[in-house]
């Protein structure tokens, strides 16, 4: 087992009066697909912002190659190496789909304040863009506006994005939600790519995602953390049966 | 040529021409119109581009205008090579001071600042002796603009000074399109959209738009520099909210995220302005000639959401990015 890169620690988020994370600890390694499950306002969502920066923690704390990042920028996390995408699909719209992980990439610039250059004219940048585009398969539609492409290409260009600027570990919510079985099918494809060089955590609620994809499986339930373990100890876990797998089968059948 | 190109092309060529007519009133007029189209432009970087919606840019304008009526001697020409970069570095001074200290708030918050400092600077202004109170001062000597002891440009005559303006207005054209266009151009639009985003890509908000701010503020220095050079005095009214609106105005009339929309704007609002006044036209009502540009305004807004710049796009074909299709 790799040792894992980002390490969460008694993650508390308070609300007012309502604590949406109850001392929340995890891990993730590289190669490591680390899936959050959990029934709706079970507080996955909140710990992906927390996780990235977008939230403070109220108490906790988060390291990063045993670095204490709790109180870090979202901007500042993500040059360390946390890459993430958003539950709404959050792409540049006018921008094709090029210029959106150019933009991504180009954050990795070392020289942002130089004003007369053209933004297209870095060829290291450029060439980033593309790659993370390929990464994807939507090196095709390198010219197509983003507001143009479908829903599931655009959740893919996300991740292109977020790959674009070159994270260690990818915080990915909800990645398949919305998306036909040829679209998740394809998705869940391309995140096993990813998964091999970097780490990823992943909210999802599309259970035949998670177990085809997930290297460990975290539960929540209203704030904290129910169980944690390998798919399969976690499928059989009375407890998390009872909770959440289990009525879900109910449901369904 | 796309059709938005040969319009602008055939403008320009309109004002390179239009001194030949030999009309001083005009001359004048558009020199006034090409200080205001660059004050214009100074601005649509911070509304249209990088989506910060200032209603205190007067400041900065004024603030020049004041600085070059006071350091000029009285009796004889400033140099234009020493006052021009000094009264521009004043105004990105003042810039930044402000700027350090609104963009901590955002949205209406953001609104309410920037007037609030504009409106401090605007009573410092009126109210004490500085300079020369509500009846401002007078800048009887324009400043020399002189290459090597000769002088190729006599801001006094109002020819050259039309041609210096016109210049000037082009080189800042051309200075924001290609500061738009490299990367921190391209990160302000981003930070524009979607802010969350960019700094979730690793983008840190505050240096960007600090550095737009900045940038918006000196150029509205210029603006302000030339203004106060054409009317040779300046009164507390360059610093007014009425003229941070107006400039907003000209913005939304010609249309905001294109530069060429604030030239559009600038000349639009002015030469409206002296339409609804004209007396030969409307008699009486002349005299009531804001109502006549509001009423435009408001039909602009309803029926050109893009501006009077919009107008040239329907003619292109669209590259507009379609809302999803999943």
């Amino acid at each position: 087992m790799p040792e894992p890169v980002l390490k969460a620690n008694g993650l508390t988020k308070r609300f007012g009066g309502l604590t949406a994370l109850n001392d929340v600890s995890l891990q993730l390694a590289p190669g490591e697909v680390h899936a959050l499950i959990g029934p709706n306002g079970a507080g996955k969502s909140t710990l992906i912002n927390v996780l990235s920066g977008d939230l403070p923690p109220s108490a906790g704390s988060i390291r990063f190659h045993g670095l204490e990042i709790a109180r870090y920028s979202p901007d500042q996390r993500s040059r360390l190496g946390i890459g993430r995408t958003y539950q709404q699909t959050n792409v540049f719209a006018a921008f094709d789909a090029l210029e959106n992980c150019r933009l991504a990439a180009q954050s990795r610039e070392p020289h942002p304040f130089n004003l007369f250059r053209r933004a297209d004219s870095y060829r290291s940048v450029t060439e980033a863009a593309k790659k993370a585009l390929a990464a994807v398969g939507l090196d095709h539609r390198a010219t197509t506006v983003a507001g143009a492409l479908s829903h599931g290409e655009q959740r893919q260009l996300e991740i292109a994005m977020s790959l674009a600027t070159e994270p260690q570990v990818l915080l990915l919510d909800e990645p398949i939600a919305g998306m036909g079985a040829e679209e998740s099918a394809h998705m869940i494809r391309l995140l096993r790519r990813i998964a091999q060089g970097h780490g990823v955590l992943l909210v999802e609620h599309d259970m035949d995602a998670v177990f085809a994809l997930a290297t460990v499986l975290t539960v929540m339930v209203n704030g904290c953390v129910l169980a944690s373990g390998p798919p399969e100890e976690i499928r059989s876990n009375p407890e998390v049966q009872r909770a959440y797998l289990g009525s879900a089968e109910n449901a369904d059948g | 040529m796309s059709v938005t190109r040969a319009t602008l092309v055939a403008g320009l060529i309109c004002l390179l021409l239009a001194p030949l007519t030999g009309a001083t009133f005009y001359i004048q007029l558009f020199s006034k119109i090409m200080i205001l189209a660059i004050f214009a432009m100074s601005l649509d970087l911070l509304v249209g581009y990088t989506g910060l919606v200032s209603l205190g840019h007067a400041a900065y304008f004024g603030a020049a205008g004041y600085a070059i009526a006071l350091i000029s001697p009285k009796y004889h020409a400033a140099n234009l090579w020493l006052t021009l970069p000094l009264v521009m570095l004043i105004s990105a001074a003042l810039a930044l001071l402000i700027g350090l200290l609104v963009l901590r708030a955002a949205g209406v918050y953001f609104i309410m600042v920037t007037l609030a400092f504009a409106q401090m600077l605007y009573y410092l202004f009126h109210d004490t002796k500085l300079g020369g109170g509500s009846d401002g001062i007078y800048l009887y000597v324009k400043p020399e603009l002189s290459v090597a002891g000769i002088k190729p440009v006599n801001l006094e005559n109002p020819l050259h000074f039309y041609y210096f303006v016109l210049a000037l207005m082009l080189a800042v054209y051309f200075l924001l399109r290609t500061i738009l266009a490299s990367p921190f151009g391209r990160a302000l639009v981003g930070l524009k959209v979607n802010e969350q985003r960019m700094r979730s890509l690793g983008f840190p908000a505050a240096p960007y738009k600090l550095g737009a701010f900045v940038l918006a503020g000196t150029l509205a220095g210029l603006a302000g520099y030339l203004a106060a050079c054409q009317f040779g005095f300046v009164n507390p009214e360059i610093l007014s909210w009425h003229y941070s609106g107006s400039v907003l105005m000209m913005l939304i009339l010609g249309g905001m995220g294109r530069l060429y929309g604030a030239v559009i704007g600038a000349f639009a609002f002015v030469l409206l302005q002296e339409f609804f006044a004209s007396q030969a036209i409307f008699g009486a009502l002349a005299k009531h000639w804001q109502l006549g540009v509001g009423v435009f305004i408001v039909l602009v807004v309803l029926l050109l959401p893009k501006g009077l710049a919009g107008l040239l796009e329907p003619l292109e074909k669209r590259r507009e990015p379609r809302t999803g299709d999943a």
